[in-house]
């Protein structure tokens, strides 16, 4: 690629939108795990008693329980989106701006 | 101290370095040597004959360059996700979770979750931009618009330390762990493992290589499905049930249903879980797998399927964990004083012959060596590929080289790091190698993770800022490593440790970024001029995947 090429498609307006939509959606994703998971150790770290409470009155199952699955859930269901959205959305954007520099 | 703190204290260190639960379980002496087994022996046999013929249709299929390192861009999102789940899924972790759930119950559950959460990471962050700008290796993306020599003379070196420490892990725990299954020799053992780890990568590249690692995948997900099938069965799916009645039998009662022991000081909860999540991200022979695949739309569905299987394989683990509490913890015949028969990380394994007799209990046997197997193929891969594309290729022949040659010294490097691999394995066959994983995982968060993640987001890197960052982070994280109580007290033997936490990753990774930043804004050099102006060319790359080149048909 040559670089006035690239200059010419760094300054195509889809192609800012492209990288400004896809890089905000990134950071916000990345910022939900990482608060998911360390919200998670967190609490095992000061207050690992919270996770011990029995999730109903009398049952053995604590809410570190479904906690726990809930993070692994969440990891699973976030890079999900994350497909969805950049497999449709984002890539028809970016075959857009291919299609117009061949 | 109690038998039952006693078993702790030999799992927690362990399991905080990742894979080595299971070498150091049986480092303590308990891997005694146990009757042959031949059903599981019948069906190893059956799986090394399957993957060899495979090896073989794969050699017919290898011929170019991009054939042997990436299967010619050819394996589709999904194959990708079972194959790097299989890379992935490390017996260690199989039998190591589990018997962390069998002795302390929820931390086994904590500690999974830190193996799971670098996925997401890696796919918001990195698996497209890794498949946009890179060929075969990691160092491809680095050296993108930096200096050729300099970052890939150290990529390879940060490549070569993290899969000589995790090569070493897996080949001690696969000794230990035949042995334990099968009643073979150590030594043997360790052999086999390497001369078809040879085999497999020599001759069939990354394509016999991925399909080892989907067949594994297949297989272990498959037999741990139903084994925690079975556990479900006998309690009318209610988790509740079976939580009840292992509280009801487990030495610790209700103890196991919430935090316990594994994370009690903050600093080291948080530096694991950096170590683990990033780490992740910056395993080469993770990287690698992204190289398989045709463009960014399949790379983003490996790491959606992977995501998937590894979390469901987590979850998998810990219903096997409890249902070994129920049903091996509370069976004399599994009994051995009071651990289990063949040491604590037999838990799973017991399981096996609980719920599926002889035949489950060889099939759960065989597909722990598969799974050996299909890990250390991927690592030496990674390996062989770091010698023959990054210092062979680019630094040694400045990128003018034959394909033909190059694949023969990717081959050459194959069977030398099998060799040493199977020497090292030997050498450290008594030796307290429980470190070895978790410094794995501290290496690839502070140097290869740094320096992958700056040169493609951040445009003021320079090489020397890139490789002076990068080698601060790797020695940092050896010396911390070797001065915490992990070396300097269990393996050298002092009595009190210089530096307090196993996982140094909280201070070499931010240490690795800074120092790569400082040096970056200093350097005003020539050189460091046209690299920053390269950086619109690699961005505009790593977005829209223009030049890379076009995948293979199949």
């Amino acid at each position: 690629m040559s670089t006035s090429l690239a200059s010419r498609i760094a300054r195509d307006p889809r192609f800012l939108e492209l990288s400004r939509k896809r890089g905000s959606f990134s950071i916000v994703l990345s910022v939900l795990m990482l608060s998911i998971y360390y919200g998670f150790i967190a609490i095992i770290a000061f207050a690992p008693k919270s996770l011990a409470v029995p999730l109903t009155a009398g049952s053995v199952t604590t809410i570190g329980f479904p906690l726990g699955v809930g993070v692994i859930l969440a990891a699973i269901i976030l890079t999900g989106v994350y497909v969805v959205r950049a497999n449709g959305e984002f890539d028809a954007l970016t075959r857009k701006i291919i299609e117009d520099v061949k | 101290m109690s038998r039952i703190a006693r078993i702790l204290s030999l799992a927690l260190p362990l399991a905080l370095a990742a894979g080595s639960a299971l070498a150091a379980g049986a480092l303590e002496g308990q891997a005694e040597k146990q009757a042959t087994n031949w059903s599981a022996i019948g069906m190893f046999f059956a799986f090394v004959a399957g993957t060899l013929g495979i090896t073989f249709w794969a050699a017919s299929k290898t011929k170019s360059a991009s054939d042997y390192y990436t299967a010619g861009g050819g394996i589709s999102g999904f194959q990708n996700g079972l194959a790097i789940a299989g890379d992935y899924m490390s017996a260690a972790s199989f039998l190591g979770i589990s018997a962390l759930v069998f002795t302390s119950g929820f931390d086994g559950l904590i500690y999974s979750i830190g193996f799971l959460v670098g996925w997401p990471i890696i796919m918001f962050l990195m698996a497209e931009r890794l498949r946009n700008l890179g060929r075969y290796t990691f160092a491809d993306v680095v050296s993108y618009r930096l200096g050729r020599t300099p970052v890939r003379t150290f990529s390879a070196t940060g490549t070569l330390t993290v899969v000589a420490f995790y090569l070493i892990a897996q080949m001690v725990g696969a000794g230990q762990l035949i042995k334990l299954l099968f009643g073979l020799e150590y030594t043997y053992a360790v052999m086999i493992v390497g001369v078809l780890m040879i085999l497999y990568v020599t001759f069939g590249g990354m394509l016999a290589t991925t399909w080892v690692q989907i067949i594994k995948a297949v297989l272990l997900l498959g037999g741990a499905s139903f084994m925690a099938l079975m556990v479900l069965v006998k309690f009318g799916f209610n988790p509740e049930a079976l939580f009840a009645k292992g509280v009801e039998v487990h030495a610790k009662h209700n103890a196991i249903m919430g935090p316990g022991a594994l994370v009690s000081d903050p600093v080291s909860a948080v530096s694991l879980g950096l170590a683990l999540m990033f780490g992740t991200a910056g395993l080469p022979h993770i990287l690698m797998r992204f190289f398989t695949v045709a463009d960014a739309k399949e790379a983003r569905k490996s790491v959606f399927w992977a995501t998937t299987f590894i979390g469901y394989f987590y979850i998998l683990t810990f219903i096997i964990g409890f249902g070994a509490i129920v049903l091996v913890g509370t069976n004399p015949s599994y009994l051995q004083g009071a651990g289990l028969r063949g040491g604590n990380n037999m838990a799973a394994i017991h399981l096996a012959h609980a719920v599926g007799g002889d035949v489950m209990l060889g099939f759960i046997s065989a597909v722990a060596f598969a799974t050996i197997l299909a890990v250390v193929a991927g690592l030496t891969l990674a390996g062989a590929s770091a010698v023959s594309h990054d210092l062979y290729a680019q630094v040694i022949c400045k990128g003018k080289v034959d394909e033909a040659k190059e694949i023969r010294v990717s081959k050459m490097a194959t069977v030398a790091l099998g060799v040493l691999a199977i020497l090292l394995g030997i050498a450290f066959e008594k030796q307290n190698i429980a470190f070895m994983v978790g410094l794995a995982f501290a290496i690839a968060a502070s140097a290869n993770f740094p320096i992958i993640i700056l040169s493609m987001y951040w445009s003021k890197l320079t090489t020397r800022g890139a490789v002076t960052g990068g080698a601060v982070g790797l020695a940092t994280a050896v010396v911390l490593t070797t001065l915490s109580p992990a070396i300097w007290v269990k393996v050298i033997g002092f009595s009190t440790a210089i530096f307090p936490y196993d996982a140094p990753a909280i201070f070499s990774m931010p240490l690795a970024f800074f120092v790569s930043w400082l040096v970056s804004v200093m350097d005003n050099s020539a050189q460091a001029v046209e690299e920053r102006s390269r950086f619109e060319n690699q961005f505009v790359c790593s977005q829209i995947g223009l030049d890379v080149a076009p995948a293979a048909k199949h």
